[in-house]
Order: structure tokens, then C-alpha cells, then sequence
């Protein structure tokens, strides 16, 4: 009896550590499914359309990188978290990865333990105010009310900014982007602040967008990026090459359009060795020789992904920016597949 | 011939332990007790060596941190360079505060509520049955939204507020501003202010006490002990001479002359709320979040409390009523000064459970944005700096300590209320 329960502690303890130190991409490959942490709803990144179907510009990300490593695009489960329960979701391994507007900073990547593998969206924090008030500058806020999503770095930026220009604010803390809307259009709050993209993104589902404007401030650097659990560096690699695969698509001309074309081989080695005809690329990261091409498979390399979700034809209309390729004079820049 | 023998005595042996019915339960106890701290011991451990293995180990140096962030609601003076220390405190102090104004709102509308759902006017009875049935039976995170909501959306923003013909006006004179954003009441200003004492240095629990509060006090308490004095000299001669003399107006004296004294030496006046660029600037700021809250907890722990009253009438024999009728009391003093006293005792000690209730529910502030600890330790502070399971620790801490206390002091109040048996 005594011993049968220290036997049954003993196995305890030792799943509990197997799971721990087991490796991502098995568990993923086990289940058959990869759970993927995403805003609670954000439209243009990620949101679910009329089908309940989730879509955007993180959800394709999500759906590249099961493409990946299960070979099937709609093999994710979306996990919705907000600002404040996404890092705990993560780190609790509810989620495999985080893909989330989520900002690249020090502490989050050092101290947090975290692994941000790669920047999907380069963005910067901005605000937003109905025309009626006519303020063109953030630092005409003086005294204003200001929505912020909380457990963000936009609140941290936001703090910096009014200390900085000494002009005071008064915060409302909000939990997610849909309360944030409805107390903005309420005008229970003057201005609502989150990252530019995210802005755009909320006001192309106003009645009327063109009543308000974006000023020209853009606080802070906000690089958004997916990011995956400290110490798990095999399944980091997936996640980070995936997001390069899109990229460098995008770069070497490969397109959800011509891919199977190019798939059969061409004269481009590197384009070989990313489409997996070529060397064992595939092998290295312990998947299938065709893992990149699946990707891109999925939603298309990163020009389109971004086209179909956020760009300039879609109703959020963000131009690309500084997500541009290195080669167009954005900051878009995959290390080579070699 | 009787043979007296001594009864043989027993020496201990280590089997009784397990077949001597006297010490087997002890036994059990001793093993069972045994097995749980070893549970508990593997647990905490397991949870330490996972952190450390994750790089996370427990330690608590990042209270000292600057926290970064801005808090609306501040009872004290809090900027975004204050540590994260300063910040959980000014979240404990507007739990503090909601929990305060929540039990005595609530415990006001409560008894009201229950009283009238025993009287024999059918409408008013009935009205406060659907009253009770409607907040009892849907959780108390749907009021505080629907409160938030109808705030929010019922109400004028300031901008209603501005141009020649403004959508929206104050109200009371021109004194209140009631606006989608909270309501502006006027505040008090003292232009010769005695000034502050700073306690507590630099350290994060400092704050600053207002001398002049603390010259209102005392000349408040010092109002109350000579009325009380007055009115004993009355109860005297009235018992030696059965005439009370008329005292009413030297108590009013001796309540208000030295307070309007006291107030016009320092300056006493009123700061008006005017609407001044986004927002209205001067006045006390009632943030709606915490109206929302107060109003919707209160409502909520009304309801039960309202039942809790009426359990407690009923529970007074019908017998009183009948005698106090009989001694040709009225129905209302029949309940103020018979059946209420009686029924307090049956009432306190599941109204202990209810504050305790509505102190906890408060954590469910930030569904509308209302910082309280929860909002600061248990939200920014742990998103931040990444350390749930110590923000978390020390939150459960700081409400166990909340409603420990709330318990001792009402049942410090229930043992002096209560019947004292021989």
C-alpha cells in the first residue's frame, strides 16, 4: 500500500517532469494540433470572420507555422488572451506560441524567459482622436483622457511620454480592444492610444472613420513579433525559420500562386533549398522536406499575407512602411537559407 | 472474603498503536497528518525547483523597481517613478475604499430592503421581492458591466458640456457636473491650511495626514462630549424634578459656533468643478469606474443582506409584536426599538460572511477599470515584471488579512450585542 503510493508520487513527479523537457515539436506532432495564443480580437491580425472562421495577419502566422510542422494549415487551435493573460498562458504552456501584436523588449525576452523569434510587424505607438477636437499634436493632450489597453507597453510608453513632455493625463485602463472601442466612441475617453497598426486596424470598423484622425506621433518602437518559451531552442528554430521562409519568399519571388511550379526545382539554388528540392534544410529542423513550402502554402509569403489582411486594398489600409523588403528600403531582412 | 487486587498494570506496547481502540484513532490522525505536510512539502518544492529550472526563483527585489505606470484613482501621491511597492499600496487603499463604501451602502439599502419585504403593503412587498430575486440571481460581474455600460453610454461626455448652447448642464447651482467620465462634486479648500504631517518618510507606505481634518475632529469630538454632557444634566434634573429643561437649542450652539469658528479661521470654501480644456479640472473626481462598482456590489450584497433581515425578523416570536402593540406602540417604534434590537443578534453573524463577500468581489474591479489591488499588484505589476506566483502570493495574502480583520471586528460587535446567558 506505502509503497504503491510513493510509486504513484514518483510517476507523478516524473511526467511532470517529462513534460517539461520534452520537446515542443513532438508534443505538437502528438497532439496533432498547435495551439496558438492570439489577440481576443483584432480585425485585420486576428479576429474570426462571419464563419467564426479566425482570420488575419498573426492568425496566418499561426497557420504557416502549423502548415510546417503538421503539414495542415487548419490544424491550429486559437487560444484568445489578453494583454494581461498572455505571458501566463505561454509560460504555463497552454499555448505552444504567442502570436500576438506582442513587443520585442528586453525584460520580456531576458527576464520574462521568453524567445522572440523573429519581428512580423515593425510598428510604433500612436493615438487616436476624433477630428471634432481638433488637437493635431500629442503634446496638445494636455489634461486629456486617455484609453489604454492594460498589461501593455504602451501604457509604460505612455507614462514616458506625458512625464517626459510634462503634461498631465488622465488613464483608463482597459482590458481588451473591443471595451476600448466602445469607451472611445462614447466619449468616455478623449483619446485612445495603442500600437499605430492597432489603431488603424480599430478604425476601419467604425461607422465612420473618417471622423477620426491619427496624429503624427508615433512614441515608441514596437517591434511585434511571435515568441515561444525560453529554453526550447528546437522548436524556437521552427517558428523563427518559418517566419524567415515567408519573408524570403516574398524576397526570392515565390508566390502561393507559382509555388507548385517552383516546386518541381528551378535554376535558383537557394530557392531549391528553401522549397526543399535541394539539400536537407527540412531534415536539420527535424521536419519534412517540404515544411517551407507548406508555409507559404498557407496564406502566401509575407507580401501577400500582408496584402490580404492589412494592406492598402483592405479596409485598414497600412501602407508597408517599414515592413517593406530590405531591398525596397524597409527593414524586412531574412538571413539566407543555406 | 473479598479479594481486592489491584487492576493489572498495563505497559505500553508499540502494537496498541494499531489494535488498542484508544490510540488507533490518534494513530490515524498522526499518519494522515504526516501524509499531507509531506504532500504540501512535495508540492512547494516541486514548484521552487520548476521556477529555478524555468530561471525564475522566487525572490521579491522587484518591489523596489520604479513601476512605470500611471494609476487614475490615487488617495496619495503616486507618480509612474514610484516602485511597484507604492503602487500595490494605492491599489490596497481603492479596494479599501470600494470595500468600505460597498458594506455601508449596502447594509443602509439592505435593512430597508428587508423590512419592507415584510410589510403589508402588497405592491411595496412585492416590489422588493422582484428587487431581491433580480440581484441575487445573476452574478454580480454582469451589474458591474451593465452599471459601467449604462454610465457610459446614458450619460453627457464633458464636450455636451462646452459652447454657447451646451447639450448638457450642472446640476445643484452649478455645482455638480455629472458626466460620462464620473461625477464632479465640489471639494473643500481651506486657504489658511494648517498644512501636512509627512509620516513614514520616503518609505512606500508614507502619506501625508491634513492637519486640518484633524482640527475638524477634534472639534467635532470635543462638540459631541459637551452635547452628551449637556443632555446627562437634563436626564438629571428631569429624574430629580420630573421637569426636562429645553436644551435643543444650546446642543445646536454648542455643535455648530464652534465649528463655523474653527472653519472661518481657516479659511473654509468651496472648490467648484469647471470645465476646463478635455476635462472638468477642480472638485473631487468620482471616477465612474468607481460608482459602477460601488453601485453594483452594494445592490448585489443588498439583496442578500435584505434576507438575511427578514430571516432575522421572523425569528423574533410574533409574540413581541403583539406586546409591544398591546403597550400602545406604534408599528414603526415597534420595530425600531422591539424586534430590530432582537433580531441584530440572529442578523450579524451571516452579515459577517456578506462584507467578507463583497470585500472579495471588489477584485473584479478591472472589469471596468477600476485600479484597485488586483488592477495594480495582480494585474500591471505582475504582467510587467513577470512574477505571478509572488504578485499572486501576496495578493492572496492581503485579502486574507482584509477579511480576517473584517471578521474580528464584527465579531468583536456580535459578542457585544449579544444575549448574555446565565
Amino acid at each position: 500500500m506505502k509503497k504503491s503510493v510513493i510509486l504513484g508520487m514518483a510517476t507523478i513527479a516524473g511526467l511532470a517532469a517529462g513534460a517539461a523537457a520534452a520537446g515542443t515539436v513532438d508534443d505538437v506532432k502528438a497532439r496533432g494540433k498547435l495551439n496558438c495564443g492570439v489577440t481576443t480580437g483584432l480585425v485585420g491580425f486576428a479576429a474570426p470572420d462571419a464563419n467564426g472562421e479566425w482570420k488575419g495577419f498573426d492568425v496566418s502566422l499561426c497557420r504557416a507555422v502549423a502548415a510546417a510542422v503538421l503539414g495542415d494549415a487548419s490544424a491550429v487551435e486559437f487560444v484568445p488572451t489578453t494583454g494581461k493573460t498572455r505571458f501566463t498562458a505561454l509560460a504555463s504552456g497552454e499555448i505552444d506560441m504567442l502570436a500576438r501584436n506582442t513587443t520585442w523588449t528586453f525584460s520580456r525576452d531576458v527576464d520574462l524567459k521568453f524567445e522572440f523569434t523573429g519581428v512580423n510587424y515593425y510598428d510604433g505607438q500612436g493615438f487616436m482622436v476624433p477630428k471634432a477636437l481638433g488637437v493635431t499634436s500629442a503634446k496638445e493632450l494636455d489634461g486629456a483622457t486617455v484609453c489604454i489597453q492594460t498589461g501593455t507597453t504602451t501604457e509604460l510608453n505612455l507614462a514616458d511620454f506625458f512625464r517626459s513632455n510634462n503634461i498631465s493625463y488622465e488613464p483608463v485602463p482597459i482590458e481588451t480592444n473591443a471595451e476600448a472601442q466602445q469607451q472611445y466612441l462614447a466619449g468616455a475617453c478623449d483619446v485612445y492610444t495603442t500600437d499605430a497598426s492597432g489603431l488603424a486596424a480599430t478604425r476601419a470598423t467604425f461607422e465612420d472613420p473618417s471622423a477620426h484622425v491619427l496624429l503624427p506621433e508615433i512614441i515608441s518602437k514596437e517591434p511585434l513579433g511571435p515568441l515561444v518559451r525560453h529554453g526550447d531552442h528546437e522548436w524556437g528554430d521552427v517558428v523563427r525559420w518559418t517566419l524567415n521562409a515567408l519573408v524570403s519568399a516574398e524576397e526570392l519571388g515565390v508566390t502561393s500562386a507559382n509555388i507548385d511550379e517552383m516546386s518541381a526545382g528551378t535554376d535558383n539554388p537557394e530557392v531549391n533549398r528553401l522549397l526543399g528540392t535541394e539539400g536537407t534544410l527540412g531534415e536539420m529542423l527535424g521536419l519534412n522536406a517540404d515544411w517551407a513550402a507548406k508555409a507559404i502554402k498557407a496564406g502566401g509569403n509575407y507580401g501577400e499575407i500582408f496584402a490580404t489582411n492589412i494592406g492598402e486594398e483592405t479596409p485598414i489600409g497600412l501602407a508597408r512602411g517599414l515592413n517593406a523588403q530590405w531591398t525596397d528600403g524597409g527593414l524586412l531582412y531574412s538571413p539566407p537559407f543555406r | 472474603m473479598t479479594t481486592l487486587t489491584d487492576p493489572p498494570k498495563e505497559h505500553f506496547r508499540l502494537s496498541m498503536l494499531l489494535y488498542d481502540t484508544r490510540y488507533r484513532s490518534a494513530t490515524i490522525q498522526v499518519i494522515a497528518l504526516i501524509g499531507f505536510m509531506l504532500l504540501a512539502a512535495w508540492i512547494i518544492s516541486n514548484t521552487i525547483q520548476n521556477l529555478e529550472a524555468l530561471g525564475k526563483p522566487v525572490e521579491f527585489g522587484f518591489f523596489g523597481e520604479p513601476a512605470s505606470y500611471d494609476i487614475n484613482q490615487r488617495l496619495l501621491e503616486y507618480t509612474s517613478r514610484d516602485s511597484h511597492l507604492r503602487a500595490a499600496f494605492i491599489g490596497l487603499l481603492n479596494t479599501l475604499v470600494v470595500a468600505v463604501l460597498g458594506c455601508i451602502t449596502a447594509t443602509i439599502v439592505g435593512v430597508f430592503v428587508g423590512v419592507l419585504r415584510l410589510s403589508n403593503n402588497w405592491l411595496i412587498a412585492r416590489i422588493m421581492t422582484v428587487y431581491v430575486e433580480m440581484f441575487r440571481n445573476v452574478p454580480v460581474l454582469l451589474w458591474i458591466v451593465l452599471a459601467m455600460a449604462i454610465l457610459i453610454e446614458g450619460l453627457p461626455a464633458p464636450n455636451a458640456f462646452r459652447g454657447d448652447n451646451p447639450t448638457a448642464t450642472m446640476d445643484l447651482f452649478n455645482s455638480v457636473a455629472v458626466t460620462n467620465r464620473g461625477v464632479y462634486i465640489p471639494e473643500f479648500l481651506f486657504s489658511r491650511s494648517l498644512g501636512d504631517i509627512h509620516l513614514f518618510g520616503a518609505s512606500s507606505i508614507r502619506f501625508n495626514v491634513s492637519l486640518d481634518l484633524i482640527a475638524v475632529l477634534v472639534v467635532l469630538a470635543g462638540s459631541i462630549f459637551f452635547m452628551r454632557k449637556v443632555s446627562a444634566r437634563a436626564s438629571a434634573k428631569q429624574e430629580a424634578t420630573g421637569d426636562r429643561p429645553t436644551i435643543w437649542h444650546i446642543q445646536l450652539g454648542i455643535l455648530f459656533v464652534p465649528m463655523i469658528i474653527l472653519l472661518s479661521l481657516l479659511g473654509f470654501h468651496l472648490g467648484y468643478p469647471e470645465l476646463k480644456g478635455f476635462n472638468f479640472k477642480g472638485g473631487t473626481h468620482m471616477r465612474n469606474s468607481l460608482i459602477a462598482l460601488w453601485l453594483a456590489l452594494s445592490l448585489y450584497t443588498a439583496a442578500f443582506i435584505a434576507e438575511i433581515v427578514r430571516a432575522g425578523i421572523l425569528a423574533v416570536s410574533h409574540g413581541q409584536t403583539e406586546a409591544a402593540s398591546a403597550l400602545g406602540l406604534r408599528p414603526g417604534r415597534t420595530m425600531r426599538l422591539v424586534i430590530l434590537p432582537q433580531a441584530l443578534r440572529v442578523i450579524i453573524p451571516p452579515m459577517i460572511s456578506n462584507y467578507l463577500n463583497l470585500t472579495k468581489n471588489s477584485s473584479l474591479a478591472i472589469a471596468v477599470g477600476y485600479m484597485d489591488i488586483t488592477g495594480t499588484l495582480g494585474g500591471i505589476t505582475m504582467n510587467q515584471t513577470g512574477r505571478e506566483l509572488e504578485c499572486v502570493l501576496l495578493l492572496m495574502l492581503v485579502y486574507l488579512c482584509i477579511s480576517l480583520s473584517i471578521s474580528a471586528v464584527m465579531n468583536w460587535y456580535n459578542n457585544s450585542v449579544k444575549l448574555v446567558e446565565r
